[in-house]
């Protein structure tokens, strides 16, 4: 036993443990696939370039809320808060942008700068108290409606520069705007999530806190970055919501934490933290859209999309966790 | 200071609301030893081991490292200078491969933003783990690992730290006799490497196997150190407790009765085979066996934990298809699980919640808990086990191991079984409080129960067992009564 290589020291081959991971990983995706193509087959309409990019278009909003809403469920977290920054760029960024006042950037840093700072606000909370960031969110929540509408006294901030209607209304290369805005955040998300340190940290925090700590992980510092950019990513949905609907409303975005949350947790992220991907929470995005544009598509009225909207929440975490391999 | 030493401590102490947990505690750590850190549980062992990590900060005292003090109170700093520690709670992250988690916040000394060159760590874990001589693919997500490859990247984790301290706490707790040899291989090597260990654990040959030298905690209290070859298991006994045990398995007074529990040609597949034995009111049944040798499984199954195959239960005569947990509780099986934490209590409650758990009906009328009874037979428990404890409604998260596993015990009790299964009672669990296990097992016999106990630790099954069966690969190769076993026999019928 004194040689250092020695092959007879191997404990326990892990070939025997390895578990084959069947379609867990994919089985998202093959859904998503086959409820296109049976909805191609039922409605006609619905595999047409100009039907698929009003599909995407409308996705846009919410697969961005849902991409910073993943990063924070990763490490364990949850932003309730997102909708509520959606209104107060809205309302922030508007009132910047009207015609032969300000060029189009201040609108923009002004509202990222918005849901920056309340990002960054849920995160000192949660990080400097001991209080779970499903309840500092809520707070956050109904502080950011009370905020939108003090802002904007309550009315819509309308009469919006036509530079600032381009960034979610325009076309670049004949592709609307809000899918490249899209596309670039997935990438750059993607890459955060995959290839960085920091990324690296946030299935640390959420895969075992105490692993990470013991590691020299700053808590605190990756919980902080997490949240700030997820109001930063909410910001940026609020800036496009604004642009697309040529105003700045105080009640937007009611509700859209849900969606954001509904499309990580579809996409395969799991709500104890410590997994997900973007590509799942974009695809979890799309699924929804999907789903809602094929039932409009069949005349489905929107009260029974949302139980159908409900029942494939459910039926992708069952999905998902009897994939999950068992002890 | 002494360039002798590595690590220097002098004068430690810690006080937690008003307790001193540690009081002017010293140790000096040499260059290529191991040093036991030993005492019973509440000595102070990981407090200290915390101030040495910078978890905590400690109220006085002074750590010198390779000459210069350590300001320990920042985790990175330490870990940085070259101290890393293995936790008895294997702390990795379950998701992450074995590469990610061995440079786990280490990736890349360009901050938050920068990449990680995935190629790079994926050889040189590989490289380092072919050096250890463990053949575990860096790739590999750490979920499908089993406990002893966990430890084995932990260790790697640490030398790629460049650590010249390593502590070890209660590194072999979960390990097979085959895989702590490869544990103790690998101690050696960084021994010569230079590397100084300090090591924690309860286990005595262990101890005196591995160690070069002894320093004993009591009470938050330094006693001594000592090289090991000075010291031998009653000595060492002696200086952590305080006193002497004289015989650490007391005698039994039981008669042994009527037949209790009677188990038929029991199977589950690829787990165990024609389990057959009985146990009679009065009489301890030691099951012994190697890891992964089917002695748990045949508990969990008897106890509706697990699905049986084939074979018959009969408890008192009767044929009982016990299908849950539940339905061996009614039939008047207790069973307390090796895994403490997993399946013993609910950390997050009271004492008095989790001992009246089991049999929450005898203390409730209809729907509403009867809050004086709860309280009266919790109090009574509580003196009658001597758990120690602040009171009924202390969390048990806060009690030592030994008082957590009576606290197990207890709620088995309450619900007034006739058979009791003991997995592993002592684990984890330090000298003191074993000895007041064991007489507790004594006094569950006495009082005409049967027992079942499961154990690894062969003393303790000799000490305790009236008859033992013996089980190889899920298959019973021997049912030993108690002249006819001694250690050599039981592990000659266990590697059968």
């Amino acid at each position: 036993m004194e040689n250092p290589v020695q092959t007879d020291r191997n404990p326990v081959g892990i070939s025997t443990k390895k578990r084959i991971r069947g379609i867990g990983q994919y089985g998202i995706f093959i859904a998503f696939i086959l409820i296109c193509l049976v909805l191609s087959v039922v409605t006609p309409k619905f595999l047409t370039v100009s039907n698929l990019t009003i599909v995407v278009t409308q996705v846009s909003i919410n697969a961005l809320l849902a991409f910073g809403v993943t990063f924070v469920i990763i490490t364990g977290g949850i932003d309730l808060s997102i909708g509520s920054i959606v209104a107060v760029t809205s309302v922030v960024a508007a009132s910047f942008a009207h015609p032969d006042t300000y060029p189009v950037v201040v609108p923009i840093l002004t509202g990222l700068a918005a849901g920056l700072i309340l990002g960054a606000f849920n995160g000192l909370v949660i990080t400097k108290s001991k209080v779970p960031p499903f309840i500092v969110t809520l707070g956050t929540m109904t502080i950011g409606r009370g905020l939108a509408l003090i802002l904007s006294k309550g009315r819509p901030v309308s009469n919006l520069s036509d530079s600032f209607n381009f960034i979610g209304g325009g076309h670049l290369l004949g592709i609307p705007t809000p899918i490249l805005i899209l596309i670039v955040f997935f990438i750059i998300c993607s890459v955060v999530l995959k290839k960085t340190v920091l990324g690296r940290y946030m299935y640390a925090v959420g895969g075992n806190e105490q692993a990470a700590q013991a590691s020299g992980i700053q808590l605190n510092k990756v919980k902080m970055v997490v949240y700030t950019l997820c109001g930063g990513l909410a910001a940026l949905a609020g800036i496009l919501l604004t642009s697309r609907i040529t105003t700045g409303q105080p009640n937007a975005g009611v509700g859209f934490e849900l969606d954001a949350i509904a499309a990580a947790i579809i996409g395969g992220t799991s709500t104890s933290g410590g997994t997900g991907t973007m590509t799942g929470t974009l695809i979890g995005a799309l699924l929804i859209g999907v789903i809602s544009n094929g039932l409009d598509l069949m005349n489905v009225t929107s009260y029974y999309q949302q139980v159908v909207m409900g029942v494939i929440i459910i039926g992708a975490v069952v999905l998902d966790s009897l994939n999950q391999p068992k002890s | 200071m002494n360039p002798y030493y590595i690590l220097t401590v002098r004068g430690l102490t810690k006080t937690f609301s008003g307790v001193k947990a540690l009081d002017q505690v010293q140790l000096n750590l040499r260059k290529g030893e191991v040093h036991a850190l030993m005492g019973e549980n509440g000595a102070g062992k990981s407090t200290f081991m915390k101030i040495l990590i910078g978890l905590h900060t400690p109220d006085s005292g002074e750590i010198v490292f390779e000459g210069s003090e350590l300001k320990a109170s920042d985790v990175n700093e330490v870990l940085k200078k070259g101290i890393s520690m293995i936790h008895q709670e294997i702390l990795i992250v379950p998701e992450l491969t074995v590469a990610q988690n061995i440079f786990l916040g280490r990736e890349s000394n360009r901050g938050f933003f920068s990449w990680i060159d995935e190629k790079k760590l994926n050889q040189k874990a590989g490289v380092l783990l072919e050096q250890m001589g463990v053949t575990i693919s860096p790739t590999t997500p750490m979920k499908y690992l089993s406990v002893a490859e966990m430890q084995m990247v932990e260790i790697a984790k640490a030398i790629s730290n460049d650590a010249k301290v390593i502590i070890m706490d209660e590194p072999t707790s979960a390990l097979s006799d085959k895989e702590v040899a490869t544990l103790f291989g690998i101690i050696r090597d960084l021994k010569k490497k230079g590397v100084a260990i300090i090591y924690i654990s309860h286990k005595m040959d262990e101890i005196f196997e591995i160690s070069d030298t002894i320093t004993v905690l009591r009470d938050g209290n330094y006693i001594d150190t000592k090289p090991a070859a000075e010291l031998d298991t009653p000595t060492l006994i002696k200086l952590m407790v305080g006193r002497e045990i004289e015989n650490l398995f007391p005698a039994s007074v039981a008669q042994k009765g009527a037949e209790i529990l009677l188990v038929k040609n029991l199977s589950r597949a690829g787990k165990f085979s024609n389990i057959t034995f009985a146990v009679h009111a009065g009489e301890v049944l030691g099951i012994a066996g190697l890891m992964g040798a089917g002695r748990t499984e045949i508990a969990r199954a008897i106890f509706g934990l697990d699905p049986v195959d084939s074979g018959e239960v009969y408890l008192k005569g009767n044929q009982l298809i016990i299908k849950t947990p539940q339905d061996a509780i009614r039939s008047g099986i207790g069973y307390v699980s090796e895994d403490r934490k997993k399946l013993g209590f609910i950390p997050g409650m009271s004492v008095k919640h989790n001992m009246t758990l089991a049999s929450l009906p005898n203390h409730a009328k209809g729907l509403f808990i009867q809050d004086k009874s709860e309280t009266a037979t919790a109090a009574q428990m509580i003196a009658d086990l001597r758990i120690k404890t602040a009171g009924a409604d202390q969390k048990v998260t806060f009690l030592s191991g030994g008082n957590q596993q009576k606290v197990v015990i207890g709620k088995v009790l309450l619900a007034s079984p006739d058979l009791v299964i003991l997995d592993e009672p002592t684990r984890g669990i330090d000298v003191g409080a074993k000895f007041e296990i064991y007489k507790l097992i004594n006094r569950l016999v006495s009082d005409g129960i049967a027992v079942i106990m499961i154990s690894s630790e062969l003393p303790e099954i000799l000490g305790l067992s009236d008859r033992i069966l013996v089980l190889s690969k899920g298959k019973q190769t021997a049912l030993l009564t108690k002249a006819e076993a001694t250690q050599e026999t039981i592990l000659q019928y266990a590697v059968h």
